[in-house]
């Protein structure tokens, strides 16, 4: 099998062999981190730019540790700190950062298609750590992972994402990554959370909740992303929400005997699901973190794989 | 999952046997002829001889531990474990790496998708390892091999074993323990063939095939 991406922009462009080749390079990575010196020496002498022009915490952290973990060379760049405030433009940014060359830039921004238009802009690899409401594609693929972990195959898994999935950039990227790995993808939330066409990206789409979550292998819930929706009131208010949306005790009961619950992070306590479902024994939303670093690592890995050049040369 | 992985790319004896591409003058012939080095029976006196000789040289088992470098490295450290619990009745750690991570070529070309996990789950520091792989050649992969034990601790002792060596050594490493040697051209190859990851069992030698 071969990778034969330069970029990572979302999960649209990859093929089921291309998950598998991530997921199973991450299963390797994962060791790399319980070792006494977490660190080898692949990426030695690579620069990569971390760009986050978005607020972002656990997303940069993890690919900073990935990073670091490969032992290359790289740099943040956050909102706050940069030239943006002083109004350049992304493509001045970009052209600016390129004449430094670096490698690999990972960027985060609110405008969907920002990775795209990077990557016909610059020379380096372009990893997308989440552009607007469009994707996310390393959280997708440390959802898989973590789901790989606990069950064998991902043919016929029944997964259930719940909450806000027309401004969760999370959920497209998991709707394409799991239908594409075999498994059956339900969306559930609130009609004004649903966007038309989504069973064209191959969910099926409930407005129940308890329909949607009945025996399902896996269910995640999405955090309502009040800063997205720019004072928009798609739902009466976050007590009703929880109420008729959130994963409570009860409705938990309603999955596989065996089924997990994920969610992305950050975590509203109490909105989209109750501290007890959050902490209880199905939950494995630390093991997504920890997975987040093996997967980054494997996408870094695979990006820094020369240039288009050496690529053509190859046998 | 894993044994699936492993199998993926399996080179077939036929394979092998069939006209490889023959280098006269530079350009392309066909060579018609393969050469055997080593048959099943061969390759199990030889691992049998390597068991002994490092029981004998470490008076036994104690402190003893066996790294597999992945693929068939791995095969050739469980084998010879079997070989010295049947000798001394006694179990001995074996670990297992993947030094991909580690080559000082890694991406010279495409990166490798398919790097297997490193898996030493005992400490190395008051171990005296063998190393284990099947083809001994620049020396580059036992280098990396190196480095990578070297992340994990500090052990009393490193030792290599390997089926073949088959010189044209770049770097200063050399085996303490040799199923075989041969002289060897680098335009040629040794492809080591074993049961549990190929369809045969045997050590061939064949030009290898210029574009």
């Amino acid at each position: 099998m071969e990778f034969k991406h330069r970029h990572l922009l979302g999960i649209e462009p990859l093929s089921r062999d291309d998950l598998h080749i991530i997921l199973n390079l991450a299963d390797s990575f994962k060791e790399i981190s319980r070792r006494r010196i977490k660190k080898v020496p692949t990426l030695r002498g690579r620069t990569v730019v971390n760009l986050f022009m978005e607020p972002s915490t656990r997303t940069r952290v993890s690919f900073e540790i990935a990073q670091k973990r490969l032992s290359a060379d790289s740099t943040n760049i956050s909102v706050a700190a940069s030239s943006v405030v002083k109004g350049e433009t992304l493509l001045d940014t970009a052209t600016n950062l390129e004449a430094m060359n670096p490698d690999i830039i990972v960027i985060r921004h609110k405008a969907a298609g920002s990775p795209h238009f990077l990557a016909r802009e610059v020379n380096a690899s372009i990893v997308n750590a989440g552009d607007g409401f469009h994707e996310h594609p390393t959280q997708a693929l440390l959802d898989c992972l973590t789901i790989k972990d606990h069950k064998s195959d991902f043919e016929g898994l029944k997964v259930a994402i719940v909450g806000d999935i027309a401004h969760s950039r999370v959920a497209h990227s998991n709707i394409m990554a799991l239908s594409k790995l075999g498994s059956e993808v339900r969306v559930a939330g609130p009609a004004t959370m649903l966007q038309p066409g989504l069973d064209e990206l191959g969910a099926k789409v409930f407005t129940d909740v308890e329909a949607a979550i009945e025996g399902v292998d896996v269910v995640m819930a999405l955090r309502i992303q009040q800063e997205r929706l720019g004072g928009d009131s798609l739902f009466a208010n976050t007590r009703e929400y929880a109420r008729k949306y959130g994963l409570n005790r009860e409705r938990i009961e309603l999955i596989h005997p065996e089924g997990l619950v994920m969610h992305p992070g950050p975590i509203n306590r109490g909105v989209e699901i109750t501290p007890d479902v959050a902490d209880g024994k199905r939950s494995v939303i630390l093991e997504q973190v920890a997975n987040g670093v093996a997967i980054r690592m494997a996408v870094l890995y695979l990006m820094a794989g020369g240039s288009p050049d050496d690529i053509a040369n190859q046998k | 999952m894993q044994a699936d992985r492993l199998k993926t790319r399996p080179l077939s004896a036929q394979r092998i046997r069939k006209p490889a591409p023959f280098i006269i003058g530079g350009k392309a012939q066909m060579l018609t002829e393969t050469k055997k080095l080593m048959d099943e029976a061969a390759i199990s006196r030889s691992l049998r001889r390597i068991a002994s000789e490092i029981l004998e040289r470490h008076n036994g088992t104690e402190g003893l531990a066996l790294v597999g470098i992945r693929t068939r490295g791995i095969h050739l450290a469980h084998r010879l474990n079997k070989l010295i619990e049947e000798k001394e009745e006694k179990k001995i750690p074996v670990g297992v790496m993947d030094i991909t991570l580690y080559r000082d070529d890694v991406f010279q070309g495409l990166p490798d998708p398919e790097v297997g996990p490193t898996r030493l789950d005992f400490s190395i520091r008051n171990y005296k390892i063998v190393l284990v792989d099947d083809v001994l050649y620049t020396g580059r992969t036992i280098r990396a091999a190196l480095d990578e034990l070297m992340d994990f601790g500090r052990p009393l002792k490193v030792e290599l074993a390997v089926l073949i060596d088959r010189g044209c050594r770049e770097l200063p490493i050399q085996a303490d323990y040799v199923g075989k040697t041969v002289e060897t051209e680098p335009n040629q190859s040794v492809k080591v063939q074993l049961r549990e990851h190929d369809e045969s069992e045997e050590v061939v030698l064949r030009q290898k095939s210029e574009k």
